[in-house]
């Protein structure tokens, strides 16, 4: 099969290295070559952030090129806006709902642009998710990037892997319940 | 057993396959997780060493003492530490000894792109240079194999790529391998000139045999797709040439790098219409095959600068623009790292960046943020602990013109201060500079992700370690003008400054606060019990929309543009109070969460 590219884009803190964790766990117990690259030097310090996840059977470049990946997702809504050249013009571009203002919109400098996913629906395939809204409604605003995992693993057909065996696998057992329950619902949503 | 693992952590790995002992390094992006990973394997003594010659003085050690020790390093590290590396070329080991260097091509948290392939031919060390994870760990325990049976240390270079990557590796059970008897041998282990002749000598020897090493070993060789081109390739850049090119061309994939498989290389390219080297950075290789007589195309068409991803390589050989969609370019807002909320160092840049008559010289670390708007505070940086000394200097430069409009802040961290701020102060001292050094003591190393340091009580491990009291190291250091202050407190902050500046003599500001991100231990929950705990609120009755409390530059703010009035973001703050002492209304209230 041809390499398949995952692009997840966030702001540092939001969860998206967990997220390309459990994919790229389910997709090698699915026996696929599997390939992730990160860049996360100052992610903590509210940078933007991504993971880059390859997989197919026999992967060799650990990153994704602009203009190649089949799905963008984006925990915020500016990071989608940023991550748009990563898509290829076949792709499908996910984001959830949220803004998370960089320090020039803080300070004043700047003001955060109102219409960013009409700008990203004008151009590409998009679909919205209130995937930060529907965390809330699950009890936990943490488990957004589990939701929005949920939502990449439907749009990707990967939904015959044992997610809730990944899941046990990588978080305590006391979130394993509410952590396959985001799943669901991230699945469902799309 | 196959696992999903970054570079990082194979190379953990393979230093417990390959039966290492002993492994030491300062933490830096790329390398960090490195030893963090080391540590988990309880038959590895890990230790977190102050700085880089320390980490490999005390891995050489441990390889001359008789186990296998790792030591590892970003690549600006391995500067710290050629000291020791070039003379210990010449020693050789006893047990084996591989340093990681991690490099930089991209300079995605770094000041420079060094290509550290350099220190090989340098040095005159052997080189390896994985281009995955399932490489990192297979090639880390070779190199135990070549260090001792080619009695020298071996230079092993990642890069980001590699580090932070994650690929499937096949993982085997932990080889214990036997200890080496020590036995005293002044010829091997003291490089008095007399001796270090014949250690030349001898490294000359086992770098001749390193070339037949290089020519057969499984980690340089051919994939013949019958092409009339061909690819030389080492790291990461080998797998974007597969991206780019498949079985259309004929690879020789580089593994051992230094020396370089001439022979191999020769009959390689032989019948070849077009030979193209593919590596990060210098065009290291491709000089040393031009000068062995063998035409190749190297960074005539390759980019010698950042990272050689497939799509650079389709642009420069291909003439590639890959179909892209891009948003409206106006729309889309820079995202920088910001100091988080809460974060000790914000107090003391608030006051710093408000000041016209300083220099100040950064350092390396979460505080080099410091520079960027609000606090636009910075001056210069070079690399760790040039803040002192480098500000020494420039406070020198202005006496010696007579110049007084600005006087010299130096401002460090504490892992930065035990790293190499020590020895500066003393420069400080005993050249009887004017300097104000402003060592900001946040309990932790922070821009790395919180590694302990010799100043907060626990090893790498999490033990229980004596700490080194850093008032008394500047007490030590020959500093009469010390204090303590928190950070937090803008008119404490404020006072000690202009106090600093106009003492006599060199003076020193501690600011003793913990990272917002640290683990609390018991100690620090006895000595900081409200830290984190607090919650800062707008009344909006009060405030009157002046925006002065965002020039704290704290992302837990957000200015209500409807309203004209400052917000708080509840679960962003956490009550360090600097902004409510910027508001000139109190319109700002601090209490507990």
């Amino acid at each position: 099969m041809e390499t398949k590219n995952i692009v997840l884009v966030g702001v540092g803190g939001q969860g998206t290295i967990l997220a390309a964790k459990l994919l790229t766990s389910g997709l090698m117990a699915a026996g696929y070559d599997v390939k992730m690259s990160e860049i996360h030097g100052m992610s903590q310090r509210g940078g933007s952030v991504s993971s880059l996840v390859r997989y197919g059977d026999d992967v060799q470049s650990p990153v994704i090129e602009i203009g190649s990946a089949d799905i963008v997702v984006a925990f915020e809504k500016m990071e989608g806006l940023r991550s748009m050249e990563y898509l290829k013009p076949s792709g499908k571009m996910i984001v959830n709902d949220t803004e998370i203002f960089p320090l020039s919109v803080i300070i004043g400098a700047t003001t955060y642009p109102e219409n960013i996913l009409d700008e990203i629906k004008s151009k590409v395939n998009l679909r919205v998710m209130a995937a930060t809204k529907m965390a809330e409604d699950l009890g936990n605003p943490k488990v957004m990037n589990v939701i929005l995992l949920g939502s990449i693993i439907k749009s990707m057909g990967l939904t015959d892997i044992d997610w809730e065996a990944i899941i046990a696998e990588n978080v305590k057992p006391q979130f394993k319940e509410l952590n396959v329950k985001a799943l669901k619902a991230g699945m469902d949503a799309v | 057993m196959k696992l999903l693992l970054t570079g990082n952590e194979a190379i953990a790995r393979g230093a417990w396959e390959a039966g290492v002992k002993f492994a030491t390094a300062y933490p830096g992006t790329p390398s960090t997780e490195i030893l963090e990973n080391v540590a988990t394997y309880p038959e590895i003594v890990s230790e977190w060493a102050p700085n880089e010659k320390v980490a490999l003085e005390a891995a050489a050690g441990a390889a001359i003492g008789g186990v296998r020790s790792l030591c590892a390093m970003k690549h600006v590290g391995v500067n710290v530490a050629t000291d020791p590396l070039f003379t210990l070329a010449y020693l050789g080991v006893n047990a084996g000894a591989v340093l990681v260097t991690a490099d930089e091509p991209g300079m995605h948290s770094s000041q420079n792109e060094q290509d550290n392939r350099n220190y090989a031919r340098h040095a005159k060390v052997c080189m390896f240079e994985p281009s995955d994870s399932q490489e990192a760990k297979d090639m880390i325990k070779e190199a135990y194999a070549v260090s001792e049976a080619y009695d020298m240390p071996v230079l092993f270079r990642m890069t980001t790529r590699v580090c932070h990557s994650k690929s499937i590796v096949s993982c085997s059970d932990r080889e214990e391998v036997a200890d080496k008897p020590y036995e005293k041998d002044i010829r091997k282990y003291c490089p008095l000139p007399a001796f270090a002749r014949g250690m030349q000598v001898k490294l000359a020897d086992n770098f001749a045999r390193l070339e037949d090493y290089s020519n057969t070993t499984p980690f340089n060789y051919i994939e013949d797709n019958g092409a009339e081109i061909g690819i030389i390739g080492s790291g990461v850049a080998y797998r974007y040439a597969k991206e780019v090119f498949g079985n259309s061309v004929s690879y020789l994939k580089i593994g051992f790098s230094y020396p370089l498989p001439m022979a191999k290389i020769a009959e390689f390219a032989k019948g070849k219409k077009t030979l193209y080297i593919f590596e990060e950075n210098d065009p290291i290789m491709e000089k040393e095959i031009k000068a062995a007589g063998i035409a190749c195309v190297g960074k005539e068409k390759l980019p010698a600068m950042g990272e050689l991803t497939p799509d650079r390589i389709r642009q420069a050989l291909l003439d590639e623009t890959p179909e892209v969609i891009n948003p409206n370019p106006e729309m889309v807002l820079p995202r920088p790292p910001a100091l988080c909320a809460g974060c000790p160092h914000r107090g003391v840049f608030y006051e710093l960046g408000r000041r016209k008559d300083l220099m100040i010289f950064s350092d390396i670390g979460c505080y080099s943020l410091g520079l960027m708007p609000p606090y636009n505070a910075t001056d210069a940086m070079i690399c760790m602990g040039a803040s002192i000394s480098g500000g020494h200097g420039v406070q020198k430069a202005f006496d010696i013109k007579g110049d007084h409009s600005k006087k010299v802040v130096s401002i460090l961290g504490d892992s930065t201060f035990f790293h190499s701020g020590i020895t500066s102060l003393m420069d400080v001292t005993y050249n009887q500079s004017n300097t104000l050094t402003i060592i900001l003591d946040n309990r932790i190393t922070g821009m790395t992700g919180h590694q302990q340091n010799p100043g907060t009580g626990f090893d790498l491990s999490g033990n229980a370690a004596p700490i080194i009291d850093i008032e008394a190291m500047v007490k030590a250091c020959g500093i009469k003008n010390l204090i303590s202050v928190d950070p937090n407190n803008l008119k404490i902050v404020a006072e000690a400054i202009e106090w600093g500046l106009n003492v006599e003599g060199p003076a020193v500001i501690i600011t003793r606060w913990p990272c917002v991100l640290k683990k609390f231990s018991a100690q620090d929950n006895e000595e900081f019990p409200t830290a984190f705990k607090m919650v800062a609120t707008v009344n909006v009755d009060t405030c009157i929309g002046c925006k002065k409390c965002l020039k704290s530059g704290c992302p837990a703010l957000a200015f209500d543009r409807a309203n004209k009035k400052s917000g708080i973001l509840k679960e962003t703050c956490v009550g360090c109070g600097v902004c409510a002492q910027i508001c000139p209304k109190q319109a700002i209230a601090v209490e507990v969460r």
